[in-house]
């Protein structure tokens, strides 16, 4: 059954400053936020007011557009500020956390004896349900559809990314209790997918109602994307469920316990960190003080919540994103370098064979945040395909979407893409195309269009 | 040292240049020199956090370095080919020094106008200078004749520039390769210049007519018209081995082109860095290979006959197929489409070459008329695989 599945197509950029396997516990946070912009294409309407006090599980807004679906505190205290930005738009929703941390009582239930309908109702209501993603749009699944299939990803490919097996080992009746959960979701199957190129832990090959499957590869091979596109490919008017295996964990501690218990395990990476390690913290948690301990501030520092192709730039005073599973902070970078469109510079990663990067593959990079170059039309063709590994046309559907042409795109595949899908797309290419951005608006422009 | 040069220009010489400044309409031409001397320091603020460290920059002037033997062969060959015409005896210094005179001013021109339009256009459209034209500003010259005026040179890259690029939307969005517009410009405008067996080698300046008795400007691919062995060059004594002097270079021809040897080290230099596609290079010449086979089996005149590999090294097919045909922008873009678009180049060059001995370059025709047709098969590439994809989805409950 668990061939190993082999993406050849990708690149692994290696960083300095990978987390090293130890877990501490990460001192807790004054507060903790939840940020709207991390859902894209809901229309988010806040229910609590600045010092309502809450507690995990309570609700503190929902989507208009789907209002079953709701997002609740991720710990218990006083709302201290709903921020928003130009044109009213959402930013934060930030508690002031208490010391000792209050739930709702969701109420504990074994998701075998309970419905579909049952099971659904009690992940909205206590915020875990955004953790359920779909495809097509790459936006929180619809309580309401019917997917033909679910997919679980327990291996992250991301530079620096969390190793799965490390954080789940002696995770697995919690894992099987969530699984046990999202196998009530869809009459087709659950899938999951582990890191194939090394041992997989038994929190993974004991699960049950799960179909595994083993992945190896350079990143994208971790991306839930290419698992669907190779396992269960999206056809017209099909939906497919994603999650993130932690999130599993979550879920199967709302049915244990009955509690939104938003403890997440995450590294806290990249080479402008001083010790980089795993550490358990909380859903949301702010940042400052983790970045004021634990970077190095002999300059300019970029926060990252998430890694870093997707994750989002953050302050130092900022909050560890919804979807996020490590923080990174790298060098900012941005000195101007004098003709430094010619000099061989191993000091920059490259997939091209006009740069020594190359030359030199098990180098371990301290890369900052540099374009290294202008934004161009498209000149260069198949570097793209070098590391997207779809049976799919990565610059054209980019043009396509680049012209608004909705019959192209769907012919094209943008279904199967996310953004994330892009991120190596953006890396590698020469005419600093912002395609993760292009692909969202696609993604977006598109769904309008379809409702 | 380099920051302060940079901070020296950001404060000193970017303020006449920003807006409400006295040069502000030229902000795209001091853009362009700001580049040139610094990467600027963006950082990335959207997207992926870390970035690969090429740039267009970087991409054009490897292609700029692959040409660099066939120049500097190319001036040495204008020497060669001169003194040879001439019969006087010269030493390398001075054939190179002769070439350099005569080639330098046609690579002056075609950058000079060249570049002039990009920046005129740029500060119009308000955009930035692109990178393009650094290859297509020494192609140029390296696919023309040597005694070519220069003021025919200025006006085939004006038109190739504005007609072949500009009013397509610039660099990334022409269809057909500039270069290629421009020769093809001269060839059909000044055909007296571009063809035949007296534009090929370099006159003397004192003289019009100073060569010896005996000599020959005809090219190989002239000479074919007539036989398919015991070529003769410039003094018109035979090649001892024609073969090795086309793949050398010492024969009659445009600048760059003859040197299959230095382009070679160009291609390597392509390949090597993944600029140039060996799957259009290869594929070009087993279309080219193929035809000439053809040609051969069913030979009915002299040009006919010659040897399939001789066509490989005469006339510009190595030029073309190498720095012209592997232009990304006018090329196909799917990975089938390379091989389709190359082999059909190699062909249709071969076939135009033999069966119109009145348009001696095929290869320029084939690469155009492949620019053309390139959208077309990238077309049918890309709905194979729409369709492909479209049969896998269908539901099997359905």
């Amino acid at each position: 059954m668990s061939d190993v599945l082999k993406i050849r197509r990708g690149t692994d950029i290696k960083l300095q400053g990978e987390a090293e396997k130890i877990l501490t516990d990460a001192p807790q946070a004054e507060s903790y936020a939840i940020k709207p912009t991390d859902f894209d294409g809901i229309k988010p309407k806040v229910v609590v007011k600045e010092g309502h006090e809450v507690k995990a599980g309570t609700v503190l807004m929902y989507d208009k557009n789907m209002e079953a679906v709701k997002f609740t505190s991720p710990v218990s205290g006083e709302v201290a500020k709903v921020k928003r930005g130009d044109k009213r738009k959402l930013l934060e929703i930030v508690i002031l956390a208490d010391k000792e941390i209050k739930y709702e009582d969701f109420g504990s239930a074994d998701p075998n004896s309970l419905g579909r309908e049952e099971i659904i109702k009690k992940m909205c209501d206590s915020g875990v349900w955004p953790f359920v993603r779909q495809r097509p749009y790459d936006v929180i699944a619809n309580p309401e559809d019917k997917p033909k299939s679910i997919f679980i990803t327990a291996f992250d490919s991301a530079p620096l990314a969390p190793d799965n097996d490390f954080i789940f080992h002696g995770q697995g009746a919690l894992f099987q209790k969530g699984l046990d959960a999202l196998a009530k979701l869809t009459e087709g199957k659950v899938h999951l997918t582990v890191d194939g190129s090394a041992g997989v832990d038994e929190a993974f090959t004991q699960a049950k109602n799960v179909v595994l499957h083993k992945v190896s590869g350079p990143h994208p091979a971790g991306n839930v994307g290419v698992h669907i596109h190779n396992f269960d490919p999206i056809g017209a008017g099909e939906t497919v469920w994603t999650l993130n295996a932690q999130d599993v964990l979550t879920i199967g501690r709302l049915f244990e316990s009955g509690k939104f218990d938003a403890t997440r395990i995450i590294t806290i990476c990249g080479s402008q960190i001083k010790d980089p390690k795993y550490y358990k913290t909380i859903l949301g948690t702010n940042t400052k003080k983790l970045f004021q301990d634990l970077a190095k501030h002999d300059q300019e520092n970029r926060y990252i919540s998430g890694n870093v192709l997707t994750g989002d730039k953050i302050d130092e005073d900022g909050y560890l994103g919804f979807y996020n599973y490590q923080l990174t902070a790298i060098p900012e970078g941005g000195e101007p370098r004098m003709f430094g469109w010619i000099t061989p510079n191993p000091k920059k990663f490259s997939i091209h064979r006009s740069m020594v990067s190359w030359l030199q593959p098990s180098k371990k990079y301290e890369l900052n945040a540099e374009l290294n170059g202008e934004e161009r039309p498209f000149v260069v063709t198949e570097e793209y395909e070098k590391v997207f590994p779809f049976d799919i046309y990565p610059v054209q559907l980019i043009k396509a979407i680049m012209v608004d042409d909705i019959e192209l795109m769907e012919a094209l595949g943008i279904y199967e893409v996310a953004p994330e899908d892009f991120a190596l797309c953006e890396v590698v290419c020469t005419s600093k195309i912002p395609s993760q951005t292009i692909v969202r608006d696609g993604l977006n422009m598109l769904r309008k269009e379809m409702s | 040292m380099s920051n302060a040069i940079h901070k020296f220009i950001e404060n000193k010489v970017k303020p006449s240049f920003d807006e409400g400044g006295k040069l502000e309409k030229f902000y795209p031409a001091y853009d362009a020199l700001e580049t040139f001397l610094f990467v600027p320091p963006h950082t990335a603020k959207k997207g992926a956090h870390i970035r690969d460290g090429v740039d267009m920059k970087r991409t054009m002037i490897i292609v700029v370095l692959a040409m660099i033997p066939a120049l500097l062969f190319g001036m040495w060959n204008t020497g060669h080919q001169h003194f040879l015409a001439t019969g006087e005896a010269a030493t390398l210094m001075e054939k190179f020094l002769f070439g350099l005179i005569k080639v330098l001013p046609l690579v002056v021109v075609s950058y000079g106008v060249g570049l002039g339009v990009e920046f005129i256009f740029a500060i119009i459209k308000k955009h930035q200078v692109n990178e393009g034209y650094l290859v297509s500003g020494m192609l140029i010259p390296l696919c023309l004749p040597v005694d070519i005026p220069l003021w025919m040179v200025a006006v085939a890259t004006i038109f190739a520039v504005i007609i072949g690029k500009e009013v397509f939307g610039g660099t990334g969005m022409n269809i057909l390769n500039v270069a290629l517009t421009a020769r093809a410009f001269l060839f059909f405008a000044y055909p007296t210049w571009m063809s035949g067996d007296k534009v090929w080698i370099a006159e003397g300046t004192s003289a019009a007519n100073n060569f010896a008795d005996g000599s020959t400007g005809a090219t190989l691919l002239a000479q074919a018209t007539e036989r398919s062995s015991g070529f003769v060059d410039a003094a018109g004594v035979a090649y001892g081995d024609t073969f090795w002097a086309s793949f050398m270079g010492w024969i009659p021809g445009s600048i760059g082109e003859t040197s299959v040897f230095a382009i070679l080290i160009g291609a390597a230099i392509l390949l090597i860095t993944g600029i140039g596609s060996w799957k259009i290079m290869l594929s070009g010449v087993i279309g080219a290979f193929t035809m000439g086979l053809i040609f051969n089996a069913f030979a009915v005149n002299e040009f006919m006959e010659v040897p399939a590999h001789m066509h490989l090294v005469m006339g510009g097919f190595a030029f073309g197929i190498v720095f012209m045909a592997t232009d990304p922008v006018t090329a196909s873009q799917t990975s089938t489409g390379k091989y389709i678009y190359g082999f059909l180049i190699g062909f249709l060059a071969i076939m135009i070459r033999v069966f119109n001995p009145a348009y001696p370059e095929g290869v320029m025709l084939a690469i155009l008329f492949m620019n053309v047709m390139a959208p077309l098969i990238d077309h049918y590439v890309i709905q194979a695989n729409i369709k492909r994809r479209q049969k896998r989805a269908v539901p099997v409950a359905a």
